[in-house]
């Protein structure tokens, strides 16, 4: 088991640098002028401008570039980011957290909802409770998420006023960040109705960021489950005479339960993907929106530094996956 | 002045004797995060908003409204005889804020503007790029940088500007942001202990609200400042909580989580108008959305072709479609809220019968033109794509086919600047400051050809009175050469002048006391919120 | 004669998949609307009541004709410049098809070629080329694309371009996954031995047996590619004005949410309806094809 461990950590490091000459290959490819940019329509002299672009060391020739580039991210260097001038690391830490704690929720959520959802129509199968619950996954599988979110925003918020529109917390509570986490530091601070502000606030984005995935794990669930139960050892089971809840809840589910896992893990891509356009419209102050914002600012370093550490965090992820799997799985290992 | 003043200090007392009260808080959805809080580095109105009106204060101030000015931190200047220095008296007894990271020792005086300003003009200096890659944009494009030649402690209240020409409009770029006053005592002790960037992350300074702190893209929280010295604000906090999308904002302000809203949806205004709980302030921008021609390049090098395709522009369309109400149409380069403004003139006729006519009179015929949009929302164009997709209908109808550009908006502001450059560019401009030659200047002079100038368009008479009016202290012989220079710009039609947005502010209506800013900035300065 | 009910006649494999098929109401539902959608796309300038960026500037923003302050001729409405929603629907629907079309094909042609000649060649170009598309993979897909438009430039072209490329490494990987798994069987072996070159070996012999997944992975990366393509037009990187593009008129629309809901609805309604259709037709062609699912 350790050596599996090992190998598979070990295949990791030219997958990252990997990872790392693309970002920044794609970087270096990117038309327009961050610092242009910051000048807007009042421009910038010449000698000022050629000025600025050697502080960054986009003077410097390419492979030049690079090498200072990997060797500052061994020294935990991210470089700096042009709009704001902090270090990359450190907005990403500032905004980690708030991503972290959305895709946390829907992936819990979507877990939840998305087996039971699959379990249901799996043992039920062919009733109109399996129809039903396979139409509606349907619907949230093929659904423009930023579209829905408009609709959702439209009905709880502003029609029906049951839920805030945007933000993580209202605006009455302000308390220290320990943990960066929304919901643990309302809970730490102790304030009164801090922590249910805080649980409004994620409602409606994680909704919208759990549909997809909670769609894709009910199917799944539900075809894993309806393979478990038509296996030999089932019809042992139930000729056993062992009760249907018994059948269903212990040996089904485990063995259904390794592709679920293998499904959940894969969500996290899709999650971190559906968080640019979840955090965009509520305004969520996390890595997604971070993204996009300093994309369309032209922000080289945010671009490149963000890039590397979302293909990081997703690579972790999926090794976590895949050792849960040859741990569960014998089989898996020795491949 | 006096009478708010007296209005501050009478609130001041009335909270104190009701201590008990709640904490009056104040949120305003800003549309975006700040890049920092030091203003002098950056240029966006998000930013600025956000460090220059609440924390600082300045020399000399606007009006609150208004464009005029008004002492600030100087009580009087003067500019010398040869017009080569200005000298300001400062005001006694301004106090800076504490706050956990600094405890004033003194109060506010010459040293404080020495560094303010030298920092951004001393490029050996230790402050000048005290984070990488810093720059001070305006202290560049004001003119300041060049204009300035140095800056001199006389005593401990009076200092001295002494300039490298004489340049009458470099005065009224005191007011702006980046021209704020820090205080060199907090930044000798930033430098000491070796954490000069903290200036732009925990900035101190004298103005009305003290920085609490900043949540990373979502909450910047404020306190008044107790000891201001023009007393103590109305308001306890002050949040501006970061909402970047407009119908988000818009839901907040109707939830009532956020009691000022700028930029709403212009399609949304009449709705905000209907509703009972919020009030609508609108106000006419000091801004410029145009279409600048290539004036060297064929046919477009002809007046009586620029002029023709004016007449074919149905503005009156393109304030509906695009600013949905929220716009005039422009006539001149200047807004008319400028005193510089020419009101004898009168716009071109809509007529594309006549638009065709001059066309071929001019011999012109199967033109292929292209027209350039910015793939960005900016103050004077909410939607510079449908505005060129309208163009490009009304061009079609007097025989002119149109190719619709678009690219990158930083590729779009340099390669726009281009001699060279292929057809005419939706472009605009929101005024720095109240001067006449931040537009007529800045976006039409020859100096600014390959750069601000994107219509590439020198013409001597033009170009000769804006020079003289530059130099020029009597305001009202200043006022006539700019009307002439307006007058010539109508005649010679480098641009099709577009419109002004009307720039429009929802709150919810028991804010009372906030003035609209005709640059458009938001100061809380003197804003309340009745029970 | 008698014997014939018992054993029917051998059908050919295609018209037995095609009854499996037709089994599943779902899939031909989702045929039915999809088949609808491509006649009103070919059809759409005859079917369209209007041009579809012509512009009634006595008529922005009309509400649909249903309502109390809509105008017959404009069945679905207008939007803010006056053109006609349900015309700019329907030959959006061109755009939407052709988009997922033109996706399909790049990323399956690519796909295919990639992890043919990985699974075929083998050794460290398997390698490599394995690793270049696991660090594909690695980034989420939305982002890679925003980022490879932000370099290609915004356009409705290169965002197809881009969502290829984001799509494609899954073609490569199942191809490659089925060739490994074919590479060593008798059929192969015997085809080798009998002279045939590596070309046909790849593409005449293995191909054909690994096509079963990649129809399956093909529909769903037409569904994603729409989707895809209308996010990236939300965000104003996809398709540019005035095409009638449906994620960007989405774009377009976002600043009418509160007050001309129908601007907002209808694109995304078209969006969902098509995906979902061609979501039904990929679980049928699963079903089908599938042959582990089929048994049960």
């Amino acid at each position: 088991m350790l050596l599996f461990i090992l190998r598979r950590l070990l295949l990791l490091i030219p997958t990252f640098l990997g990872i790392t000459l693309l970002a920044f290959l794609f970087i270096r490819m990117l038309p327009g002028d961050p610092v242009l940019l910051l000048a807007g329509e009042r421009g910038l002299s010449p000698e000022r401008h050629a000025a600025l672009l050697a502080q960054f060391g986009f003077d410097q020739p390419m492979w030049r570039q690079y090498v200072d580039y990997i060797a500052g991210l061994f020294r935990g260097d991210f470089g700096i980011s042009f709009s704001t001038k902090r270090p990359v690391l450190e907005e990403f830490m500032a905004r980690f957290p708030a991503t972290l704690e959305l895709a946390f929720c829907a992936i819990l959520l979507a877990s939840v909802l998305g087996i039971a959802a699959g379990v249901l129509a799996a043992v039920r199968r062919g009733s109109w409770i399996d129809q039903l619950t396979m139409g509606i996954a349907l619907v949230g599988y093929s659904m423009p998420i930023f579209w829905w979110a408009l609709l959702l925003i439209i009905a709880f918020s502003s029609t029906l006023g049951w839920t805030p529109v945007s933000g993580r917390m209202g605006l009455a509570y302000y308390f220290p960040d320990v943990t960066g986490f929304m919901l643990i530091d309302s809970w730490l601070s102790g304030r009164p109705g801090a922590f249910k502000s805080a649980v409004m606030h994620l409602i409606l984005p994680t909704i919208v960021l759990a549909t997809i995935p909670l769609a894709v794990i009910a199917r799944q669930t539900r075809s894993a489950m309806l393979e478990v139960l038509g296996e030999v050892y089932m019809m042992t089971a139930r000729s056993k005479g062992l009760s249907p809840l018994r059948v269903v809840g212990l040996h089904a589910l485990r063995n259904a339960m390794i592709p679920v896992v293998t499904t959940i893990g894969l969500q996290v891509s899709v999650l971190m993907g559906g968080a640019i356009l979840t955090e965009s419209i509520f305004s969520w102050p996390g890595i997604g929106k971070w993204m996009i914002d300093s994309i369309s600012r032209r922000d080289y370093q945010v671009v490149q530094g963000g890039l590397l550490l979302i293909a990081l965090v997703v690579m972790l992820v999926n090794l976590t996956v895949d050792l849960l799997y040859g741990l569960v799985n014998p089989r898996v290992r020795r491949q | 002045m006096k009478r708010m003043k007296a209005l501050l200090a009478a609130t001041a007392i009335l909270i104190a004797g009701s201590a008990a009260a709640q904490a009056k808080t104040l949120v305003f959805c800003s549309e975006g995060s700040p890049e920092g809080f030091d203003p002098a580095p950056w240029t966006a109105g998000t930013t600025l908003d956000a460090s220059a009106r609440p924390v600082y204060n300045r020399l000399i101030e606007f009006v609150a409204g208004s464009t005029d000015v008004a002492p600030g931190l100087a009580e009087s200047w003067e500019t010398a005889e040869d017009g080569l220095s200005i000298t300001f008296k400062l005001r006694p007894g301004v106090k800076f804020q504490t706050t956990p990271w600094f405890t004033p020792t003194r109060e506010f005086n010459a040293d404080d503007v020495v560094f303010s300003f030298k920092r951004q003009l001393d490029k050996e200096g230790p402050w000048f790029e005290y984070t990488p890659g810093i720059s001070y944009y305006y202290f560049d494009s004001t003119g300041m940088a060049s204009g300035i030649k140095d800056i001199v402690r006389v005593d401990d209240l009076t200092v001295r500007f002494d300039l490298t020409r004489p340049d009458v409009t470099l005065l009224s770029s005191f007011p702006m942001g980046f021209a704020s006053i820090l205080s060199k005592e907090y930044a000798d002790q930033l430098e000491a202990a070796g954490t000069k960037e903290r200036l732009n992350t925990q900035p101190v300074g004298t103005g009305p609200f003290t920085f609490v702190n900043y949540q990373q893209d979502a909450v910047i929280r404020y306190e008044a400042f107790a000891d201001y010295w023009e007393g103590k604000q109305p308001l306890d906090q002050l949040i501006f909580a970061v909402t970047t999308d407009p119908g988000v904002r818009q839901q907040k302000l109707l939830a009532g989580e956020c009691d000022v809203v700028p930029y709403p949806n212009p399609a949304d205004v009449q709705n905000l108008k209907d509703n009972p709980n919020l009030k609508v302030m609108q106000q006419e921008g000091f801004n410029i959305g145009f279409l600048a021609y290539n004036t060297q390049q064929a046919p477009f090098d002809r007046p009586e072709v620029r002029r023709a395709l004016n007449m074919a522009i149905d503005k009156q369309a393109i304030i509906e479609a695009v600013f949905q109400g929220t716009g005039v149409a422009a006539v001149n380069p200047l807004p008319p809220t400028s005193w510089g403004y020419n009101e004898a003139l009168t716009d071109d006729p809509y007529d594309p019968a006549a638009a065709k006519a001059a066309l071929e009179a001019a011999g012109v015929s199967g033109l292929k033109m292209k027209i350039w949009a910015m793939p960005v929302q900016r103050p004077y164009n909410p939607n510079a794509r449908r505005m060129a997709e309208l163009l490009q209908a009304d061009f079609a109808a007097v025989g002119v086919e149109v190719e619709i550009v678009s690219m990158e908006w930083g590729e779009y502001l340099s390669q726009s600047s281009r001699v060279d450059r292929d057809g005419a560019v939706l472009l605009g401009w929101t005024g720095d400051n109240a001067d006449p030659d931040n537009f007529l200047g800045v976006l039409l002079g020859c100096e600014g050809v390959g750069s601000n100038n994107r219509a590439q368009w020198c013409h001597q008479p033009y170009e000769d009175l804006i020079q003289k009016a530059k130099i020029t202290t009597d305001p009202a012989e200043r006022k006539r050469l700019y009307d002439e220079a307006q007058a010539i710009f109508k005649q010679e039609a480098p641009w099709a002048t577009i419109a002004h947005s009307i720039v429009t502010l929802p709150m919810r209506s028991n804010v009372t006391g906030f003035v609209q800013d005709p640059l458009g900035l938001h100061s809380f300065q003197g804003v309340d919120k009745a029970e | 004669m008698t014997e014939s009910a018992a054993s029917p006649p051998p059908v050919s494999p295609l018209l037995e998949n095609w009854r499996y098929f037709a089994r599943s109401r779902g899939a031909v539902l989702g045929l039915t609307i999809f088949l609808a959608m491509v006649l009103m796309a070919l059809l759409a300038p005859l079917i369209a009541p209007h041009e579809p960026n012509l512009q009634y500037r006595d008529a922005l923003l009309t509400p649909p004709a249903w309502t109390e302050k809509g105008r017959a001729t404009f069945l679905l409405g207008t939007d803010a410049v006056g053109r006609d929603i349900l015309s700019r629907i329907l030959h959006g629907a061109r755009y939407s098809l052709g988009i997922g079309l033109v996706v399909v094909s790049i990323a399956l042609t690519s796909g295919v070629v990639i992890g043919l000649a990985a699974g075929y060649v083998g050794g460290k170009l398997d390698a490599l080329i394995m690793r270049l598309m696991d660090i594909l993979l690695a980034f989420p897909s939305l982002l890679l694309a925003l980022v490879l438009v932000a370099i290609l430039g915004p356009g409705l072209f290169n965002a197809m371009l881009a969502i290829a490329v984001v799509l494609q490494p899954h073609f490569a990987r199942l191809t490659r996954a089925a060739v490994l798994a074919e590479k060593n069987r008798e059929y192969v072996v015997a085809a080798r031995v009998a002279g045939a070159g590596h070309l046909r070996l790849m593409f005449r012999t293995i191909l054909p047996n690994c096509l079963g997944p990649l129809i399956v992975q093909a529909t769903l990366s037409f569904s994603h590619a729409i989707l895809d393509a209308a996010a990236l037009g939300f965000l104003g990187m996809g398709a540019q004005p005035p095409t009638p593009e449906w994620g960007a008129m989405l774009a377009e629309a976002r600043e009418f949410i509160t007050s001309a809901w129908w601007v907002v609805t209808m694109p995304g309604l078209a969006i969902l309806i098509t995906v979902i259709s061609i979501n039904l037709i990929g679980d049928g062609l699963r079903d089908t094809l599938d042959p582990k699912l089929k048994r049960s």
